[in-house]
């Protein structure tokens, strides 16, 4: 049952992450990323991450992919955009990784290492919101206050950018 | 309840700096557009505070202290680079003074992004943990993106924003596929972790191969090293000069940093391995760097391709590192790389301090020939652009000479030898550049029918960036050990 | 039992296809989208090696990962957003006011 999950999961995601790429109009492609997020909270919810499947829906399919959606109705795209010149490097780039990628999948044996025993992390309850909110706001509070500057970094930031005209620079 | 008193003290500097990012944020809207300066000098005061309390801690250089569950580190590595990135910060708002006055930029988030930019340039040097080094690199880069692209109302700055954001965005990317792989190998994120689990299980995981290759892609952008410069000339060229400055300078010393301290602390273990992929890099950025420049006829793009170069000069440190640790040359190496970045800064503002504020009738003149004649209207101005050029090409005595010395120095020792005449080859190519703008400078008439002349728009700011630039270029050349003894005495405990 | 190199095989193909959309799209968006797709790589992994190494840290980053993810694509798009108004192109090659 749990092998049939994945199965759906990993072959919808890799379909759509490929039509993303793939599709000429940017809507359906901003499409199939919907689809290929709510797929991927599927798999995190099969790996017991549900508080993250929770925040995939709700800050990637629900706010990162309307701003994209907006934005690409906003400036109303044509679709004649044609593949980029660089196709034979991409190519090339595309196999090496893909040959390294089989030879990940085929290293089916590997030993995973074992858990360092000195984590003062809580196992049981792993993906659990009650734990993860225990160490965001302890463990991980410096990191947790850098990314809150980021986020104010890249809302500041983009109304400088995008307002009509600020300063004397049109002036 | 745990009480973060201790902690928060250790990254007071970061504090100050956030808070006064944060105040000039709220002040901005209710400051006049002619008092937009005040601005300028509340941030340089912060900056004083920062070099106070990390310079007081120069007596005690190698204590090394973490905090927040030791996710970061204020060591003496931390401690140098913090020093530097506050003067090059300082001295770059003090070049955007007049530089955003003549281009009527009056945008007082300017100078709360740079700030913004140094404490996330300090979180990197800092970090000793790959989230809380990842974190900061998008801190800097986020706010990067944004200053490339405040000149509006020109299409060149936006292209340069447009294209800074798809590059950086896609080598963040990589940097963070590799940090996934890192822990999935580890089995933590601490630059420690990593270090233990290479130490015990071995390198033949190829996990661990592909995630070291795309860590070096990814800083390999941030870098702008050679094959992953591409973006460097345009984004250089199209963004406030003000701001080109300090992409050149402060972003590429804190890329360093942490560059060095993810692959020395953490991958130190496989330093064989990538001290090989890092030479290889350095001997195509050396070549295609130094070459490339010779062509450029846009001053900006010229020192675009030469400060890829000195990426490339910089790596040699490394790759001597990689070679010689474990025994004494290690440190060396390590000590070099600090030494040249800290040397390069110098230079590197006062070449584009003097380009800003060059104008032609308001604009700035960016082309090599603008420059024809100047030594006859500005004798002063193109003197000192000569030091600079100078410098930038390594000749004694100035400070570039010092820099490329002990690089050089480095490579002989960890039995690299070839490394540094190779290197030192290309210097002199690279002085066939520099010098083109000396004798344009010296030797050329302006070209009478251009009309306007371009000049040096001189303004009290302007001088003590300029004095500052000249003072470090000859002094640090001529008097080399203080700091030559600090970048040794600060460089990272090597294992 | 889904074995560990499951999940990392999706993550690498995932990772590929968005590595492949940077380099051949040239359309701004999609070329942001597919940076959106190589995060989410980084992420599936995060999380699959922090379920089987029992350890949390995997799940803090993903978290992080998404929120930084989030302020790239505002400032992105923003950016998309100015260059649009002036020349009217999102695409990638048109943008050649500066050249090699």
């Amino acid at each position: 049952m749990e092998q049939l999950f994945f199965f759906y999961f990993a072959a919808v995601i890799a379909v759509a992450s490929v039509l993303v790429v793939a599709l000429r109009n940017p809507i359906y492609s901003a499409l199939s990323l919907l689809i290929m997020f709510f797929h991927v909270a599927g798999l995190y919810v099969s790996l017991r991450a549900e508080f993250l499947a929770a925040v995939q829906v709700i800050v990637y399919a629900g706010a990162i992919l309307v701003l994209y959606l907006f934005v690409v109705m906003l400036l109303n795209l044509k679709q004649d955009d044609r593949y980029h010149r660089q196709w034979p490097v991409a190519g090339v780039v595309g196999l090496t990784l893909a040959v390294e990628a089989v030879m990940l999948t085929l290293l089916k044996g590997r030993a995973i290492p074992p858990a360092p025993a000195n984590t003062n992390e809580t196992v049981e309850g792993l993906g659990n919101t009650e734990a993860l909110g225990d160490a965001l706001y302890s463990t991980y509070l410096f990191p947790f206050e850098v990314a809150s500057l980021i986020l104010l970094v890249a809302m500041i930031g983009a109304i400088i950018l995008a307002k009509k005209d600020i300063g004397g620079s049109e002036a | 309840m745990t009480s973060y008193g201790a902690d928060l003290l250790v990254i007071l500097p970061e504090l100050i700096v956030v808070g006064a990012a944060c105040l000039l944020l709220v002040l901005e809207p209710l400051t006049p557009p002619s008092r937009k300066e005040l601005l300028a000098w509340l941030s340089l005061g912060a900056l004083a505070l920062c070099i106070g309390l990390t310079g007081g801690q120069i007596s005690v250089l190698n204590l090394r202290v973490s905090a927040f569950s030791d996710l970061v580190v204020v060591d003496g590595y931390a401690r140098f680079w913090k020093l530097l990135l506050y003067g090059v910060t300082g001295l770059t708002i003090l070049m955007s003074l007049p530089y955003l006055k003549a281009e009527r930029l009056q945008l007082g988030e300017y100078y709360g992004f740079i700030l913004l930019a140094l404490s996330g340039m300090m979180v990197m040097v800092s970090g000793a943990d790959l989230l809380t080094i990842y974190l900061g690199t998008e801190l800097m880069s986020l706010s990067l993106y944004v200053m490339a692209g405040l000149k509006r109302s020109s299409p060149r700055s936006l292209e340069a924003s447009a294209k800074y954001f798809v590059l950086g965005a896609f080598s963040s990317g990589l940097l963070l596929y590799g940090i996934s792989l890192l822990y999935g190998v580890a089995g933590g994120t601490k630059l420690g972790a990593v270090a233990a689990a290479i130490g015990s299980r071995g390198f033949d995981d190829p996990l661990l191969l592909i995630a070291t290759i795309l860590l070096a892609a990814g800083f390999g952008f941030k870098l702008a090293v050679v094959p992953f410069h591409m973006w460097t000339p345009d984004v250089y060229q199209g963004a406030p000069t003000s701001v080109t400055a300090f992409m050149a300078v402060a972003s590429k010393a804190a890329s360093f940093a942490a560059f060095l301290r993810v692959f020395v602390e953490g991958l130190g273990g496989l330093k064989a391995d990538w001290s090989n992929l890092f030479l290889l890099l350095c001997l195509v950025t050396l070549i295609l760097g130094n070459l490339v420049a010779i062509v450029q006829t846009n001053i900006k793009r010229m020192l675009a391709y030469s400060s890829i170069a000195h990426a490339g000069y910089a790596l040699i440190g490394l790759v001597a590192a990689g070679r010689g640790m474990g025994e004494s040359g290690g440190a060396s190496g390590l000590a070099s790389v600090m030494l040249y970045l800290a040397l390069y800064a110098f230079m590197t503002l006062g070449a584009f301090a003097v380009i800003g504020m060059f104008r032609k009738g308001g604009l700035e003149g960016e082309d090599i020939e603008d420059f024809a004649g100047l030594a006859k209207r500005q004798p002063l101005a193109a003197f000192l652009m000569l030091v600079f050029m100078v410098s930038l090409a390594g000749i004694p005595p100035t400070a570039g000479f010092i820099g490329k010395f002990y690089v050089f120095m480095a490579a002989v020792e960890a039995g690299l030898a070839w490394l540094a005449v190779v290197a030192l080859i290309f210097a002199a190519i690279s002085a066939y550049y520099y010098m083109r703008v000396v004798m344009v400078m010296y030797m050329r008439e302006p070209d009478p029918s251009a009309g306007e002349v371009p000049q040096l728009v001189a303004s009290p700011a302007l001088t003590v960036v300029l004095a500052c630039a000249v003072a470090g270029v000859i002094l640090f050349g001529l008097f080399p050990n203080p700091l030559v003894s600090l970048a040794l005495q600060s460089v990272l405990p090597l294992k | 039992m889904v074995p560990l190199s499951a999940y990392v095989a999706v993550s690498a193909v995932l990772f590929i296809t968005g590595l492949l959309g940077v380099l051949i799209r040239r359309n701004f968006i999609i070329v942001l989208m597919a940076v959106e797709i190589m995060l989410n790589a980084a992420n599936i992994n995060l999380v699959a090696f922090s379920h089987y190494l029992e350890s949390m840290a995997g799940q803090l980053v993903a978290l992080f990962v998404i929120a930084i993810a989030a302020g790239e694509a505002a400032v992105g798009l923003a950016i998309i957003i100015v260059v649009f108004r002036g020349k009217i192109s999102t695409n990638v090659d048109e943008m050649n006011v500066l050249k090699w």
